[in-house]
């Protein structure tokens, strides 16, 4: 059986404003190393909101989560952002990058933060992350000078810099067009199979899900289809 | 926590929005110049209000009042110990205004390592004769060469040369009112009368201005060796030794020692300027109450900056959250934001500072009540530059602490999942 990365135990979370309406029901499942996993369901249905929960930004939920075989329950705020920052990679549906730096800096924050490597490795190991997703002659470029594939595909460098152990997507391709689009779902695709990297995408775009090894699919809540 | 990382994210914040954070800190440079202008300006006045007293005045006086005995013989009659006795209309008796065994007490003085010089003096009552009419006047006599070394006297002697005191024999330096009064110029001779009813001739060598107005229409100087003579008194005889101290917050102990000691009256010089002391208090505080409050002002600038900056970057903030920075990491960086603004603009400030107080230390400002006095008093203490560095950096940091721990609570969901 290969390693389990990430499994839920019993999530349940409830919105309580104005009225209390539970949004998550009785969530369990695990994704293995290597699987490339989409989550797809209608709009409302909480699949973000598991997402959120799963990338333990989300901390106000019932249940377990285990992220690498530790449970994430008894973590403090300071020690979830230490496991974001060493484990998760984030990709939004907007790419988010600060644009008071260049794109490199921006690939290499989180790696900085970590303070695995020196500086000097940090920004090889960036520029080796742009070079995988092709943007490598945008590096010096400040991020606001970059067209919207570009900025989603140095999103995407920045969630690999920490090597992590599982990268998340939250609708990565919902705000492109449908070349850049392609471009980035290619680009997850080739991550996931020659490189074993661990995927769990959130999306509507059924095609999307089709080519992806596992669908988990929601409504109303809860998994109906693992 | 990597607080190089942070440092360098704190400073790219600065920088891209380089306007606002320039405002910021024209606020801070613009408090502490104020500040530093203001109290060296305020600290210099006091000192020299406090000089024009401090200066002249000496730490200890040892004099002898005229009053009545405090032992009246039926307190010391042993038959009469238990009773509350009543005594009326009781007269000074046969006082002398002379310190007796003087020699022997300025021995003592000088041999006492809490004195740094000791001043014998003598006060004359006088009357200056204008033709017919008799002025009223003190002569001081003093030892020409100790009250300028103590009490700078040379720096009060406007015209003339102090030090003739000493080389012109019966000379006598004029207080600059009395000698308008009697129209008396340097070299002429002027006619007083003595309390016995003797005439004696001086000849005029200065004029003395001290800054007080009425002081100098009445007082004027000679030698001991003059004033002695003019009082018909051998040269032993002094009424005041004036004691200057090493550290003066030590007289009025030191002052009770000798009264004790000597068997004299000392008055020290706490007690009889009170009021000196309370009014330069009085004004420090209402400069430090100034100052302080221009800073609190531009803590509020720093503040509503630091808060519109926080609502601007509020994606950015939230993505550094997503992506492993804490709320303590975020904190840092705005701290250090705010701390920034306040070091630079402060650094700015001290430098700008000290420019304008130099500035006002060339202003002239001659008035004839200050004849030392040709520009406008600065205090150039670096004590004063020390509180504006701490007080610029205790204020921006509350300034920007507030905002810092806003920007530390922000919940990255709700940013990322707004969109």
């Amino acid at each position: 059986m290969s390693q389990i990365v990430l499994q839920a135990e019993g999530i349940n979370k409830s919105f309580h404003d104005p009225i209390t309406i539970p949004v998550l029901k009785d969530i369990i499942f695990s994704i293995n190393k290597g699987e490339f996993v989409s989550v797809i369901g209608k709009s409302g249905c909480g699949k973000s909101t598991l997402l959120y929960i799963l990338s333990t930004m989300d901390t106000d939920y019932e249940g377990n989560l285990f992220i690498d075989g530790e449970s994430m329950k008894q973590k403090k705020e300071g020690q979830l952002a230490l496991v974001r920052n060493a484990k998760i990679g984030f990709v939004f549906q907007f790419h988010y990058l600060l644009n008071e730096f260049s794109v490199l800096r921006n690939v290499m924050l989180p790696g900085l933060k970590l303070g695995t490597y020196s500086e000097q490795e940090v920004e090889h190991r960036a520029m080796e992350k742009l070079k995988i997703l092709g943007i490598e002659n945008e590096a010096l470029k400040m991020a606001n000078q970059l067209s919207g594939g570009q900025k989603q595909r140095v999103a995407i460098a920045r969630a690999l810099i920490n090597d992590p152990l599982i990268i998340m997507g939250d609708e990565p391709t919902g705000n492109l067009d449908k070349k850049n689009g392609e471009i980035v779902f290619n680009i997850f695709q080739e991550l996931a199979h020659e490189f074993k990297q661990t995927l769990l995408i959130v999306t509507h775009d059924n095609e999307f899900a089709k080519s992806t090894d596992r669908i988990i699919e929601m409504d109303d809540g809860r998994i109906i289809k693992l | 926590m990597n607080i190089k990382l942070i440092i360098s994210i704190a400073k790219s914040l600065l920088l891209a929005r380089w306007k606002q954070t320039l405002v910021a800190a024209i606020g801070v440079t613009f408090s502490i110049t104020m500040f530093i202008t203001l109290l060296s300006f305020m600290s210099g006045l006091n000192d020299l209000l406090d000089g024009l007293i401090l200066n002249r005045t000496a730490h200890i006086k040892i004099f002898n009042e005229i009053k009545a005995n405090p032992k009246q013989p039926i307190n010391l009659s042993k038959k009469f110990k238990e009773n509350y006795n009543f005594i009326q209309s009781i007269k000074p008796n046969g006082a002398r205004q002379e310190i007796y065994n003087n020699g022997a007490i300025l021995k003592a003085l000088k041999a006492d390592n809490r004195v740094m010089g000791i001043a014998p003096k003598i006060t004359a009552q006088v009357f200056y004769n204008v033709g017919t009419i008799d002025i009223t006047g003190v002569i001081n006599g003093i030892d020409v060469e100790a009250e300028n070394r103590l009490f700078f006297f040379k720096d009060y002697v406007t015209t003339g040369n102090y030090i003739d005191l000493l080389n012109v024999p019966n000379s006598i330096i004029l207080g600059k009112g009395a000698a308008t009064k009697m129209l008396a110029n340097i070299g002429d001779v002027i006619q007083i009368t003595t309390p016995k009813g003797d005439r004696i001739q001086l000849k005029v060598v200065g004029y003395f201005q001290s800054g007080l107005l009425e002081l100098d229409k009445v007082q004027s100087y000679a030698s001991l060796a003059t004033t002695q003579k003019l009082l018909g008194k051998p040269n032993n005889y002094i009424t005041d030794i004036q004691i200057k101290l090493f550290d003066i917050t030590q007289a009025p102990k030191i002052g009770k020692e000798y009264a004790k000691i000597f068997g004299t009256d000392a008055e020290d010089i706490q007690t009889a300027n009170s009021q000196f002391e309370t009014g330069s208090s009085i004004r420090t505080l209402i400069s430090y109450a100034v100052g302080i409050t221009l800073l609190i002002v531009a803590g509020f600038g720093i503040y509503n900056i630091l808060n519109m900056m926080i609502y601007e970057k509020m994606d950015s903030i939230a993505i550094l959250k997503a992506t492993g920075f804490s709320g303590k990491d975020v904190n840092a960086i705005f701290i250090i934001i705010a701390l920034s603004i306040g070091f630079f603009g402060g650094l700015v400030g001290l430098l700008f500072g000290f420019g304008l107080s130099s500035v006002i230390d060339q202003i002239p400002f001659n008035t004839a009540s200050l004849p030392t006095i040709k520009t406008y008093p600065i205090n150039y203490n670096p004590k004063f530059y020390l509180i504006g560095t701490i007080f610029s950096l205790v204020t921006t940091y509350f300034a920007g602490m507030f905002p810092a721990r806003k920007a530390s609570k922000i919940d990255p969901v709700v940013i990322i999942r707004g969109k």
